[in-house]
């Protein structure tokens, strides 16, 4: 056995990169991670000359709280949403009627192009307001929805495409109907596939709701700059917001590594 | 089975697959079809099996024009059972529930008339331990058994096999085999391509050879095998029963 030197603390040679690194290792290495993290901060912000307010800004707390509260409503109910967005996109790129399969495609392409911003300034400036229609929330909430659905879109429909000719050729020889093929053979083998790419998906969702703060929506990130504009304070606002923010995507996160995982061991 | 093509005929782009096919065959309980590769014999397979929609001709099985129309396509899949040389087992669903669900989904079977058939097939097999397993967990031969449990399951009245033997290796391919001989001694009526020419030799009435997209020769085993007329046929059998 080799004794162990400074170097085999931190370093890994070729020769074991397939072996499982010892759980002492890992945590040394992310505590000194963590270390020149903190180090990182602690310069940066001994630099600032900043004179910290938390008390003021922590009287507003219950407004925080509501705040992050209806993040996560919206998140999960444009989690929904477009993911039903997603779905019909997707078929209707596949589908028999060509105009849908146009309309399909332009939706995808024109939404992925562009900016969320743009986007939910012209759906609540132009498209919302030329239906006299007030509703910020749903404006936004529905806007997000689209936008996350084609994206959605395109992760389904390549779990769909990632079906193999011969399972549809199997669906086919046993007499299964288009929409039996779908539901039996190709979504429970697509899903799957799919499922860490649309975690990953409701992450990026949760963060790209903090946009909606452009048309008022008195969500998280709006509610942080309203609590900043009237204490006058910066950092004491954006540090919990970035927070909040993160103990909704780091689990998710996480829960996609372990499904990426578990799908590479099963094929 | 009585099984009539005329002028059956296919190409794929550019390339023509078969190329005017006329069959009579009358009063046969297993045709064999053999042949080089590419010469056209899975894709009469999965004419007759109603996978592939041919260009011109026609086709008559049991006296009953096939119409190559998705919707009477359909209907007529529905009455065949058809193997595949990859076993095409669904991967998500474990051996039975690949039995089961053609028999529920498709022949509305309830739930438990479905479970008491597909669990006799496999027994049947032997493969009663086996039906809790998915596809990944089988061996080869298990699999392709599974997939001939699947195909015989809703009583087709024919069965299909394309080339169910050559993802196997040769002992797997005698377990197959054996299934298939079984079925073949039960009087069901078989069309299977195989490169076995032991095979085709001993469960066939009739073994026809396809090259080129044609049919070069059709006749019974001993005859085709043993006396072939045609020079093709010759030099198929030399070429393949030369190692």
């Amino acid at each position: 056995m080799r004794t162990p030197t400074l170097r085999s603390w931190f370093w890994i040679s070729p020769d074991d990169r397939n072996k499982p690194i010892a759980w002492q290792l890992q945590l040394l290495n992310w505590i000194l991670a963590f270390f020149l993290l903190a180090l990182l901060c602690y310069f940066s912000f001994s630099q600032l000359r900043y004179n910290w307010n938390w008390d003021t800004v922590g009287g507003y707390r219950n407004f925080f709280w509501r705040g992050w509260l209806n993040t996560v409503k919206i998140s999960v109910l444009a989690l929904v949403l477009s993911t039903f967005i997603g779905l019909i996109a997707a078929l209707a790129r596949r589908s028999g009627f060509l105009v849908l399969r146009a309309v399909s495609r332009l939706y995808v392409e024109l939404v992925r192009g562009t900016p969320l911003l743009v986007q939910i300034t012209f759906a609540f400036y132009v498209i919302a307001d030329a239906f006299h229609f007030q509703d910020r929330f749903t404006v936004g909430l529905l806007t997000l929805s689209m936008f996350s659905g084609a994206f959605i879109s395109e992760i389904i429909r390549g779990g769909i495409e990632s079906v193999g000719a011969s399972q549809l050729d199997s669906a086919r020889a046993i007499g299964l109907t288009r929409i039996q093929t779908y539901r039996y053979v190709i979504f429970p083998q697509a899903i799957r596939l799919i499922l860490p790419a649309l975690a990953g998906m409701f992450a990026n969702l949760i963060k790209d709701s903090s946009l909606l703060s452009v048309i008022s929506i008195e969500e998280f990130t709006w509610n942080a700059q309203q609590v900043s504009a009237l204490t006058y304070s910066n950092f004491e606002c954006y540090i919990p917001l970035a927070f909040g923010y993160l103990i909704l995507t780091l689990p998710i996160t996480l829960w996609t590594q372990w499904l990426e995982k578990r799908t590479r061991y099963e094929t | 089975m009585r099984l009539k093509a005329t002028n059956l005929s296919k190409s794929f782009g550019s390339q023509i697959v078969l190329q005017n096919i006329n069959l009579d065959l009358d009063q046969v309980h297993t045709l064999a079809l053999i042949g080089p590769s590419g010469g056209g014999k899975s894709t009469l397979l999965r004419i007759i099996a109603g996978l592939e929609i041919p260009d011109s001709g026609t086709l008559f099985l049991n006296d009953r024009e096939i119409i190559y129309r998705e919707k009477e396509l359909m209907a007529h899949r529905r009455t065949v059972g058809t193997v595949f040389q990859a076993f095409n087992l669904f991967p998500h669903l474990t051996a039975l529930q690949n039995i089961t669900l053609p028999l529920e989904k498709v022949h509305q079977c309830s739930p438990v008339e479905a479970h008491q058939v597909a669990e006799a097939i496999l027994e049947r097999f032997g493969l009663s331990e086996h039906g809790h397993k998915p596809p990944a967990q089988l061996s080869g031969g298990q699999r392709q058994r599974v997939a001939i449990a699947r195909a015989i399951s809703i009583k087709p009245k024919l069965l299909l096999f394309d080339e169910p033997t050559s993802a196997l290796d040769p002992e797997m391919t005698a377990e197959v085999l054996e299934v298939i001989e079984e079925l073949r001694k039960e009087g069901r009526d078989l069309v299977l391509v195989t490169h076995q020419m032991g095979f085709a030799h001993r469960v066939a009435d009739q073994i026809a050879l396809l090259s080129g997209g044609q049919i070069v020769e059709c006749g019974p085993p001993k005859q085709l095998l043993d006396d072939p007329r045609s020079e093709i046929t010759r030099q198929f059998l030399a070429k393949i029963l030369k190692y």
